[in-house]
């Protein structure tokens, strides 16, 4: 027995249960893309690999294999040990918090959702810059404490390096289960409303289901990220004992150009990911809600003083910990706009291109192997998170060398690089969507007879669009910040916006990469908007 | 018509690279930018030797060298210009460069006997803070205050390999004892001189591991004397960059040309209030004005490129234990 579907949802037994897992279908256009996708982007990942193993083969190095030291041992424990306490905390930060913006409805609210992208989208340093001008030694924080006869607070440590992944991850978590929230059908809180139920009760047999499913995929993208963490982890780290994976194998290209040890620590990473992921997806199985009129919510069950208050201070909380740094970074930025370069616009040019080009090549991909609903094709779409992208970088400059000069495809390397970057969130925003509309749905569209494009056309995308609205903005704010690989192949005459950034810091030009961290801020935010608009205008029947 | 227009002129423009001789230059990012040398250096070469220069980038010294490693002798390059004396030694062991041939005239604090690298500029690494800041004048001085410091991790940037070998040169045998003592002074390491210089200017250190060169900066470009370096008793690190032909280039008589013309006055005359480095060859006109109120250490302190090269992975390792922990 399986919850009614089509027109009497409201009529669904209580409690919700998990439905039987729908087999993903092992036939048709739809399902070949999506391993055609996962293939590709495997492909995409070893060999670039493989041609560092190779060029190390024939380098000649005296040990053909590379065994780890104590401090690699002591880099990866640390690791470790951030990414899984930065995953944890920010995920069960955001659950209070995507359950406020989840039941309350105040004005503003819209742009509070579109605020959770923007910290994500910032380039590192700008990020670190702002949070040491709210968290550092004279940061609004402690002079507020010294203001009270409070001793200082020190940023730098552990602490710091997760306070950091933290303020970068957290809007994501936020989204991700706001979306898990969204997903259950209105007509299940209408009924648990006509019953009477508890706010505990509904939180037993509703909201732990759906968390169950959403939280160890979205602590996994988290864990991941945070895995390939090295300017961040360094920098508020304080010190030599924040040595990171990434850090490690940097140090093996610049400081000792050993391409055997950065190769092995690159597989390391990329094991690592593989075996989280694994074991993430294995937890989070789908709940099944049954499906709904995908009418707005109204929450009869949140209606007391006490829960609207704490709904109210995790809203403000959170908002306060986002804000505060942004703001920092546009007061900051708007000194320094008067003092920007000419340069910089054909670099923002080639930062929008290299950004809509991505987000079209990352949403095909991410589409095609979300619908595929295969875990071994899920799985290959969260790897690239672990690969280091100097890793990524330096195998592809191996691979392009013997065909042109490296920088003439600077522009299409990074748009290949940044679609494989930001594929993993797009395809952890789409999947569960994905899996979700054929659960509901599927059976009926079967009967119908409703394949293939049809399909496609008439279910799945109209109910996919928010999910694709927030992808693609995502996706295209992503690779609009993101420094990547450009600096390995770029010339002088092709930079994007944020490599012009860190090369006027490097030329002692601090305001004028203030200004320039304006500007970016404000195009990807302007992107992430634009396109999270247009998948939520169709958010409601 | 546009389009036509467009396409003549590039068929025009390759008619033309075909007739000049083409000269690429490896260097590291920021000297190839609009506010570093590059443009000067192209521009006064290109009026003279007939060819026409390309510059090619990669991040820093140590990736542009990274870089050359990896497309060995199949590198397009005929001239790298931006390596320094700390990645001489891995530089000349790679075989990849040629005997300069160029002379001249340095103006450098030591004597230059190397054959393949060509000195441009130089500088002593300082730590720079406020002219009303802590000034502790040695590296057990600054140990026993309370100054705060921001450095550079050496296996990710030039000042701080700079840092690494400079206190290994001045106490030897003692120098993880003052990685020690500094520890507590230490508020962060940083990936690269960007984060610590701009942590420094956030007000998160007292001091920061940089040029004596860093305060030509402030007061020339943005009137702020506000900043000063330190000059140590034990005496002050240097750095030499350096430029090098490559032995695999096409072009060897043109490299040469190249790098004789980087010790020369148009090149040299611009590297002070370009590059912030003092330049390898005073130019006629002498130092830019501003670069008279700089800190000039006593003592400079370099070591021979074979022995900096035999004590990098020793002393990394000791600064790595000391800090770690």
């Amino acid at each position: 027995m399986h919850p009614t579907r089509g027109e009497t949802p409201a009529a669904a037994p209580l409690p919700a249960r998990r439905l039987r897992t729908v087999p993903a279908p092992t036939h048709g256009p739809g399902a070949l893309a999506g391993r055609l996708a996962a293939g590709a982007v495997c492909l995409a990942l070893v060999l670039p690999l493989a041609a560092i193993l190779w060029r190390a083969a024939t380098e000649d190095q005296g040990e053909p294999l590379f065994r780890l030291g104590p401090a690699d041992l002591a880099a990866l424990r640390f690791t470790l040990w951030q990414a899984l306490l930065s995953a944890l905390i920010s995920t069960l930060l955001a659950v209070p918090v995507a359950r406020a913006l989840a039941r309350r409805r105040f004005p503003g609210r819209g742009f509070v959702i579109t605020l959770m992208g923007a910290p994500f989208l910032l380039p590192v340093i700008v990020a670190v810059l702002a949070l040491l001008a709210v968290f550092g030694r004279g940061g609004l924080v402690n002079e507020g404490f010294t203001a009270l006869g409070l001793p200082t607070l020190r940023i730098y440590g552990l602490h710091g390096v997760v306070l950091a992944h933290v303020f970068f991850n957290l809007p994501l978590a936020v989204r991700l289960i706001l979306q898990g929230w969204q997903a259950i059908p209105a007509e299940r809180f209408r009924l648990a409303a006509q019953l009477g139920l508890r706010p505990s009760a509904v939180f037993r047999l509703l909201e732990a289901p759906m968390l169950r499913a959403t939280l160890p995929g979205t602590a996994l993208v988290i864990f991941a990220i945070c895995l390939s963490s090295f300017a961040v982890a360094l920098t508020l780290g304080g010190g030599p004992a924040a040595t990171t994976v990434e850090l490690a194998i940097y140090q093996s290209f610049q400081f000792d150009f050993d391409l055997t040890r950065a190769a092995t620590l690159a597989v390391i990473q990329l094991a690592l990911v593989a075996g989280a992921a694994l074991i993430s997806l294995r937890i989070g199985r789908p709940a099944g809600f049954g499906s709904g009129l995908d009418r707005p919510v109204t929450r009869w069950d949140a209606g007391s003083l006490p829960l609207r208050l704490i709904d109210g201070a995790a809203i403000a909380l959170a908002a306060g910990f986002l804000l505060v740094p942004l703001a920092v970074i546009v007061l900051n930025g708007i000194g320094g706009l008067t003092r920007l370069p000419a340069s910089l616009w054909p670099a923002t040019l080639n930062s929008l291109l290299v950004s809509l080009a991505a987000t079209a090549t990352t949403m095909a991909l991410a589409l095609a192997m979300a619908l595929a609903r295969r875990t071994w094709v899920e799985t290959a779409g969260l790897l690239p998170l672990a690969v280091s992208s100097l890793v990524l970088g330096t195998g592809l400059f191996l691979l392009v060398l013997p065909l042109a000069a490296p920088a003439t495809l600077a522009l299409p390397i990074t748009v290949l690089v940044n679609t494989l970057m930001a594929l993993p969130f797009a395809l952890r925003i789409l999947a569960p969507v994905a899996a979700r509309i054929e659960a509901e749905h599927g059976r009926l569209a079967d009967h119908l007879g409703l394949t293939g494009l049809a399909r496609l056309r008439l279910l799945t995308l109209p109910r996919l669009r928010p999910a694709l609205g927030f992808a693609a903005g995502l996706t295209a704010a992503l690779a609009m910040g993101d420094l990547g690989v450009i600096a390995l192949f770029a010339d002088p005459q092709q930079a994007t916006l944020p490599l012009q950034m860190y090369r006027l810091m490097g030329a002692y030009q601090m305001q004028a990469a203030q200004g320039a961290a304006l500007v970016l801020l404000a195009l990807s935010f302007g992107l992430f908007w634009i396109f999270d608009r247009w998948g939520r205008a169709g958010a409601h029947a | 018509m546009r389009h036509l227009a467009i396409a003549a002129g590039l068929l025009m423009a390759t008619q033309a690279a075909a007739q000049t001789p083409e000269l690429t230059v490896y260097t590291y990012d920021s000297l190839a930018t609009e506010w570093g040398p590059g443009p000067v250096i192209e521009a006064e070469f290109e009026k003279t030797c007939g060819c026409d220069v390309t510059f090619v980038t990669a991040g820093d010294g140590a990736a542009l060298l990274s870089r050359l490693r990896l497309e060995g002798a199949r590198t397009e390059a005929d001239v790298v210009l931006g390596l320094d004396t700390a990645l001489m030694g891995a530089a000349a062991e790679s075989g990849l460069f040629a005997p300069s041939g160029v002379t001249a005239d340095y103006s450098l604090p030591i004597d230059w006997t190397d054959e393949t690298f060509v000195p441009f500029d130089w500088g002593y690494f300082a730590f720079v803070g406020l002219t009303d800041g802590p000034q502790p004048t040695s590296f057990r001085a600054l140990a026993d205050s309370d100054a705060s410091i921001v450095i550079e991790d050496p296996r990710s940037s030039t000042p701080g390999l700079g840092l690494l070998l400079w206190v290994k040169q001045a106490y030897g045998d003692e120098a993880p004892a003052i990685w020690e003592a500094l520890a507590d002074n230490i508020v962060t390491v940083t990936p690269g001189w960007s984060e610590a210089y701009g942590l420094f200017l956030e007000g998160e250190a007292d001091l920061v591991m940089s040029y004596t060169t860093s305060p030509a900066y402030h007061l020339i470009a943005e009137d702020d004397a506000t900043k000063t370096a330190l000059a140590f008793d034990e005496g002050n690190y240097m750095q030499v960059e350096v430029a090098a032909a490559l032995a695999s280039t096409d072009q060897p008589e043109l490299a040469q040309q190249f790098l004789q013309f980087l010790t020369g006055e148009a090149v040299q005359s611009a590297i002070p209030t370009t590059n912030w480095m003092y330049p390898a060859v005073t130019p006629a006109a002498g130092l830019p004005e501003g670069y008279e109120t700089l800190t000039v250490p006593a003592t400079p302190l370099l070591m021979p490129v074979a022995e900096a090269q035999a004590a990098r992975d020793a002393a990394l390792e000791e600064w790595r234990a000391a800090l770690a922990q």
